[in-house]
């Protein structure tokens, strides 16, 4: 398989992945903050933190209320990360391996990233916001879906599965930070009674919320949920099952020693570590550890298969 | 009591008007050719619901099957449109087809010993049959290949002739491809089309069929690998998803079973190799054809510019190390004046007479002719030596007096890169227009296969002007396609 191409599937997988997971996060959030209490204000501005392009937004935007940041995540081309740019970017990725993947992916990527870009006015209204949003998580799954049961299992398949699963490992740690930092900075005790819901909304963020409930069969409290998010081994948006993905699909592939010793590595770390009792500053430095790790990884990557050049000797 | 089929019968043969003019399909006054005499049956007794559902079910075909060429729109992003199709086939008898098929053969052995000889001891010139000035002024000669012997001493590997026929039927030829020939693709596609939409017709004759092409090109392109490897690494290079014909080299390249590649993903060695970036390392390539032009081959050789090519591309070739479909500077046999000089090829060559006659071609490099072009301008058609696609044309008779002027100043000025034909009226056939049938001037273009042995295509890609009256062919300007049958109705 030629690099560029395993490289355009690589990306277009991450893409795709990242539209859904800031569409997830948009949806869950909006409905969380119906439910605090009205002596609370919601700083919406977390979630561009979330994103990590916190700099971007602020030289963009003066004010940090739902529908700033709601227009940047989801509908401003000039952020990287927001949903209608990831969408492109994933079908400009998909356009040039067309004749790889099956055309029904194709023409499903090409129709969503029209459709979001051309009814993007729906989703930026506070009205129109949740079914857009709502759509376009289930256009992302339809893809996922067809490429699943539609694309051969080949080379291909397993760099389409390691870019969704390094994309979709990183976003959980980024929301286990982030929004376990911001819960409520000062927890006054009349606020006990909301902590509950928002370590739903973190679960929620990642869909987690029925399947942590079938997992764990214990309350929601915070030692369980980090230690589910983290080293669940069934749940698909855990940091631990994405890790494992990509692990197997990197056994698929050949020259994989480097790659490989880099994600057992990552595994072992995340299989020995207690997250349930880290305070929130070791919790913030576990987070930093773990995405230098994915960093290095797909650096690794990207070195073996898709930047593949001449050897020393063999140079012109 | 009503008759079962009481509706309209869509096609009406004594209505059609063959003009005066040689029709594929039709002799006149409603009698079909003997070759096309099931067809024409056929088509009398649909029904215009049942030919409309027809057509429909071609376009359903065409999109279900993804065929499209590329436009451009103006944000810069390309477009893919389906290909112009009409459902109805021409066909060509295939004792006819036989001596045209033994013409093609003979011009690409021609063409091909022609450039190897300009590129080796140039007895052609020498012998005075082909002028020194004509070489002299040749775009596409490069020097760069002087003195290199390809495998098997073939330059032109795919060839692409665009035949056409005058008003009396004679069949001519009016160009030969031998740069990076497109629509074969298309060719293969348009009998898929029409399986789905006329099976009972394939039963009932003979139609020879035209899916070996790719095993054809296949055993033409491992045939010249430089490893002799049972399965040599075959690739063809794109210049990338915006070109035009991109879909043509993504279906070849799948239907052969090569790799897909960009200039991007080929690199060449110091040790004068070429290899292509891939997942597993680094794979030599022993046969890339490709699908770019000799200017953007390589930006050490070529154009410096060129983000398409490969550095060292020309150097690994040279060396004999890569084998390239078609050679670099084969186009020099791609020239509209060159093309003057086939026949005296043929006979200079193979000691044969051309089969296949050229169009009459006034050459404006010689003065005389050039004094009777200019005198004739109103009647002539102008073309410039090495433009393809239908660029830079002036059709006299068409012309305005301003236009005249103009191409009259090009020629004094570069009178080498022009000639000039007549106007011929091209053959029409029978094409739905609407709910009902329109002749529609077409021309054929057959590609030739050259290697160890030389092949033709069944038939050809028939291009169609489905503008009324016009002839220009080319999809790039409102052209379509049809598919093409060669009939055996001695054997049937």
């Amino acid at each position: 398989m030629l690099s560029r191409v395993a490289e355009n599937i690589y990306w277009m997988a991450r893409y795709i992945e990242r539209a859904e997971n800031t569409a997830r996060l948009i949806n869950v959030t909006s409905n969380l903050v119906l439910d605090l209490p009205k002596t609370v204000t919601f700083e919406w501005r977390n979630l561009v933190d979330i994103t990590g392009y916190s700099t971007l937004f602020d030289e963009n935007y003066t004010a940090t209320d739902d529908r700033s940041v709601v227009k940047f995540l989801v509908g401003d081309f000039r952020n990287p990360g927001s949903v209608i740019r990831s969408l492109d970017s994933a079908r400009e990725n998909a356009r040039t391996i067309r004749d790889i993947i099956p055309r029904e992916a194709w023409e499903q990527i090409n129709h969503l990233c029209l459709r979001c870009k051309g009814t993007l006015q729906l989703g930026l209204s506070r009205q129109g916001r949740y079914d857009y949003l709502r759509w376009t998580i289930l256009g992302t799954q339809t893809i996922t879906g067809m490429l699943a049961g539609t694309m051969n299992h080949d080379a291909g398949y397993d760099f389409l599965r390691t870019g969704r699963n390094l994309e979709r490992a990183d976003m959980t740690t980024r929301i286990i930070d982030v929004r376990s930092a911001n819960l409520l900075t000062e927890q006054p005790t009349d606020l006990a009674p909301f902590e509950n819901i928002q370590w739903m909304s973190v679960l929620k963020s990642l869909t987690g919320y029925q399947m942590y409930r079938r997992t764990m069969q214990v309350p929601v409290r915070r030692p369980d949920v980090l230690k589910f998010l983290f080293q669940d081994k069934r749940f698909p948006r855990a940091f631990y099952h994405a890790v494992c993905e990509v692990e197997s699909c990197l056994r698929d592939l050949p020259r994989n020693d480097g790659p490989l010793r880099l994600i057992t590595q990552l595994q072992r770390l995340v299989s020995d570590s207690k997250p349930e009792r880290l305070s929130q500053v070791e919790l913030h430095r576990f987070v930093d550890e773990l995405q230098a790790h994915l960093a290095e990884i797909h650096d690794q990557i990207s070195a073996t298969y898709f930047s593949v050049a001449l050897p020393a000797t063999a140079q012109g | 009591m009503l008759p079962r089929y009481s509706y309209k019968m869509a096609i009406r043969w004594k209505e059609y008007p063959t003009q005066g003019l040689h029709d594929e399909l039709m002799r006149g006054g409603g009698r079909p050719r003997d070759a096309a005499r099931f067809l024409c049956q056929h088509l009398k007794h649909l029904s215009d619901d049942e030919l409309q559902a027809h057509k429909a079910a071609a376009e359903l075909a065409i999109r279900v099957m993804g065929i499209t060429f590329t436009v451009y729109s103006q944000q810069g992003a390309s477009i893919d449109r389906a290909w112009p199709f009409d459902i109805i086939p021409r066909i060509i008898a295939k004792s006819e087809w036989d001596s045209i098929e033994a013409g093609l053969k003979q011009r690409a052995q021609a063409l091909n010993m022609f450039i190897d000889d300009l590129y080796h001891d140039q007895r052609i010139v020498k012998d005075n049959v082909f002028p020194l000035e004509i070489l002299a002024g040749s775009k596409n000669f490069r020097e760069q290949c002087i003195g290199i012997s390809p495998p098997l001493g073939v330059w032109a590997h795919i060839c692409g002739s665009d035949l056409v026929r005058d008003k009396n039927g004679k069949v001519y030829v009016l160009e030969d491809n031998l740069r990076v020939p497109s629509g074969v693709s298309y060719m293969l596609e348009n009998r898929q089309v029409m399986k789905r939409v006329f099976p009972e017709l394939f039963q009932e004759a003979s139609i020879l069929p035209v899916d070996d092409y790719p095993s054809q090109l296949y055993d033409c392109l491992a045939a010249i690998s430089p490893r002799p490897l049972a399965q040599p690494e075959v690739v063809v290079l794109t210049p990338g998803i915006y070109n035009s014909a991109y879909f043509e080299h993504a279906y070849l390249a799948q239907q052969i079973g090569a790799e897909l590649v960009e200039g991007r993903d080929l690199v060449v060695g110091d040790d004068d190799c070429v290899y292509m970036r891939a997942v597993e390392g680094l794979i030599r390539v022993d046969v890339i054809y490709r699908r770019i032009d000799d200017m953007f081959l390589d930006p050490e050789a070529f154009d410096p510019g060129s983000m398409l090519g490969v550095p060292g591309l020309m150097r690994a070739w040279k060396k004999g190390n890569v084998a390239l479909a078609n050679a670099p500077g084969a186009g020099v046999a791609d020239d509209k004046v060159v093309y003057s000089f086939v026949p005296q090829m043929i006979r200079y060559y193979l000691d044969e007479d051309a089969i296949l006659p050229n169009v009459e071609t006034y050459l404006c490099a010689d003065k005389k002719q050039r004094e009777h072009v200019l005198a004739h301008l109103d009647k002539l058609v102008v073309k410039p030596a090495n433009e393809s696609g239908g660029y830079g044309m002036l059709i006299g008779p068409q012309a305005t007096r301003r236009e005249r002027e103009h191409f009259a100043k090009l020629i004094r000025k570069d009178p080498r890169n022009y000639i000039a034909q007549p106007l011929l009226t091209l053959s029409t056939a029978p094409t739905l227009v609407g709910d009902h049938v329109e002749p529609r001037h077409l021309d054929l273009r057959p590609f030739i296969l050259s290697g160890q042995k030389t092949y033709v295509t069944t038939g050809g890609l028939t291009r169609v002007a489905l503008k009324k009256g016009s002839t220009v062919v080319n999809s790039s300007q409102g052209g379509g396609s049809k598919d093409t049958w060669i009939v055996d109705s001695e054997g049937a």
